[in-house]
């Protein structure tokens, strides 16, 4: 077992403990910090793919996050309001279904990201992060005008979507649906990472040249990843949006997809588990900086520095060292 | 003899000058080809347009009698094209190994598939690991292409090329940066290739150049001004006058 595996596995073993010990405590609050680390983790292990795996420094990725929040937002507020998403030429429904919501979810999340790269991947560089990020505020925009799906008050949406079998009210209950999830993507990411898939892109981020002369077609390649990449974010984005009922054009905004960036660079690019340490201790941050002055992101902005100048693997990278090969 | 890679009136201008001027030349099966010429003869346009990275202005290049000259790298690559750079193209962070299945993936088609470790698969890793050992990086399978040697990278350069099982080889100054031992080697490896599938051979080191080369052809300012045999070669006038030197 490598000291990388071994990291992972206590990083997984403490975002579990933490919500278990604060169930026993009754301190419901840490149990919702907790679902906040392991979704927002989530959305980073998506972006993750693209940035760290493919070198496709994404900043559009609040697209695909809101899009998630959206397909939420939009199902259930139909369903809460008894009216059908359309009636012709057949009646469609909303729903207050978990599973079916992240299913619309991580799709419409997938045809974005598809129709986002297809345009991005044809620039790189600095045009690539230009382009993501103006196709994020075309959607934040959009958001914002759009009357129906309260504009820029968003969606509240009163009782959290339900899962079979749980109660999602409950917030431990509800910790463990994201955290399965989470664990249940870092599991696929694993497999995709050393699969050849994974082998490929990964080659292909350090030299084009390379992959292409092997006959493999790096635009395919890197498209699929950015889809892939959006699917996993957007299902995050509506965990997000069912923690917090609420879903607004916020979700959308290029903050967002800098936050994200965030967790990934914190924690360490292109590791497995970055994004999960870097969501952790951006929650622990947030949380504890946040109390003592409105003006935390000062503190963040100097520790993302720090990890940029001196660690550049992140937390995983200098409590791992080097990636395995 | 069969042509398996054939260029035909294949030109390219950047500007007023005229990198590659209606060239034409083919490759033969079992033969290895040199290409020669002084710097800024244009080759490196030339093979960048034999391998697809760069579109001719006119002409066509045909790989085993299929017209390719509309298809993009990795398109000819799949069909049986292989290449090494003259600036070694590798993916530095990952080992030899992973490097080499990069050519095994792509000859296979096997680059979209999400969930088998690629070194899993005992078939590719098998092909990767016979195309290591044949070039004599057998023991530095695991080592990162970042930790190999100069020549080191050179070899899995070839090495890559080898996994893809190749109808034609496209080489880029293979030799280059070499010591005398080194340029020994890669001279017996590439000599011993030329059966399996011939050798598009650019190459400044002319030792190696007339051990290895069936066929030799001149490029200058664009032009091809002679194709031939070593000998013919060396006895050209031309050749002497514009490449090799009065003394040579």
């Amino acid at each position: 077992m490598t000291r990388e595996t071994l990291v992972n596995i206590a990083l997984a073993l403490l975002l579990l403990a933490v919500p278990l010990w604060a169930y026993t405590a009754d301190e419901p609050f840490i149990i919702t910090l907790a679902t906040r680390a392991a979704i927002l983790a989530l959305a980073g292990v998506g972006l993750n793919l693209a940035l760290g795996t493919g070198g496709l420094v994404s900043f559009g990725h609040a697209a695909f996050f809101g899009v998630g929040g959206y397909a939420m937002g939009i199902l259930a507020s139909h369903a809460q309001g008894y009216v059908p998403l359309m009636e012709w030429p057949f009646t469609v429904e909303g729903t207050k279904s978990m599973p079916v919501i992240w299913l619309v979810a991580m799709l419409s999340a997938g045809l974005a990201a598809l129709g986002i790269g297809a345009l991005s991947l044809r620039t790189s560089g600095v045009y690539f992060i230009m382009i993501t990020l103006a196709f994020g505020q075309m959607f934040y925009y959009f958001a914002i005008s759009w009357p129906a799906y309260g504009g820029e008050d968003g969606l509240s949406i009163y009782v959290r979507n339900g899962f079979p079998g749980l109660n999602t009210l409950d917030p431990i209950q509800f910790f463990a649906l994201a955290y399965a999830l989470l664990m249940l993507a870092l599991f696929a990411m694993g497999r995709l990472a050393r699969a050849p898939f994974g082998l490929a892109l990964n080659a292909a981020r350090q030299s084009t040249e390379r992959v292409e002369t092997g006959g493999i077609g790096v635009y395919r390649l890197r498209l699929t990843a950015f889809a892939v990449s959006g699917v996993v974010t957007g299902l995050a984005g509506a965990l997000f949006a069912d923690l917090n009922r609420f879903v607004s054009p916020t979700m959308f905004s290029w903050q967002t997809s800098g936050e994200i960036m965030v967790f990934v660079i914190l924690g360490g690019v292109g590791r497995l588990f970055g994004p999960v340490a870097g969501a952790m201790l951006f929650i622990v941050l947030e949380h504890m900086l946040g109390g003592v002055s409105e003006f935390w992101h000062i503190w963040l902005g100097a520790i993302l520095l720090f990890v940029v100048l001196f660690a550049r693997g992140g937390i995983v990278g200098a409590l791992a060292g080097r990636a395995d090969g | 003899m069969d042509s398996i890679l054939e260029v035909r009136g294949v030109s390219k201008s950047f500007g007023a000058l005229a990198a590659c001027d209606a060239v034409s030349l083919d490759l033969r099966a079992g033969e290895i080809h040199a290409l020669i010429g002084p710097n800024g003869a244009g080759k490196s346009t030339l093979i960048k347009q034999i391998a697809g990275s760069l579109a001719p202005d006119a002409g066509t290049v045909h790989l085993a009698g299929e017209d390719v000259t509309a298809l993009d790298v990795a398109a000819r690559a799949r069909r049986g094209l292989a290449r090494t750079f003259q600036v070694s193209a590798l993916a530095m962070e990952d080992t030899a190994l992973q490097n080499a299945m990069i050519g095994a993936l792509g000859a296979a088609g096997a680059a979209l598939r999400f969930w088998r470790p690629a070194l899993a698969d005992r078939e590719l890793r098998g092909v990767a690991e016979a195309a290591l050992s044949r070039v004599g990086l057998g023991d530095v399978t695991g080592m990162r292409a970042a930790a190999l040697s100069h020549g080191q990278r050179r070899q899995l350069e070839v090495a890559i090329a080898l996994t893809q099982v190749p109808k034609a080889y496209l080489m880029d100054e293979p030799m280059a940066g070499l010591g005398e031992t080194g340029s020994e080697e890669m001279t017996a490896l590439l000599g011993g290739l030329r059966s399996e599938a011939p050798i598009l051979l650019v190459e400044h080191d002319m030792r190696a150049v007339f051990a290895l080369a069936d066929r030799i052809s001149v490029l200058v300012y664009g032009r091809i001004v002679a194709t031939g045999t070593v000998d013919e070669i060396r006895a050209d006038p031309e050749v002497r006058r514009a490449y090799l030197g009065e003394g040579a």
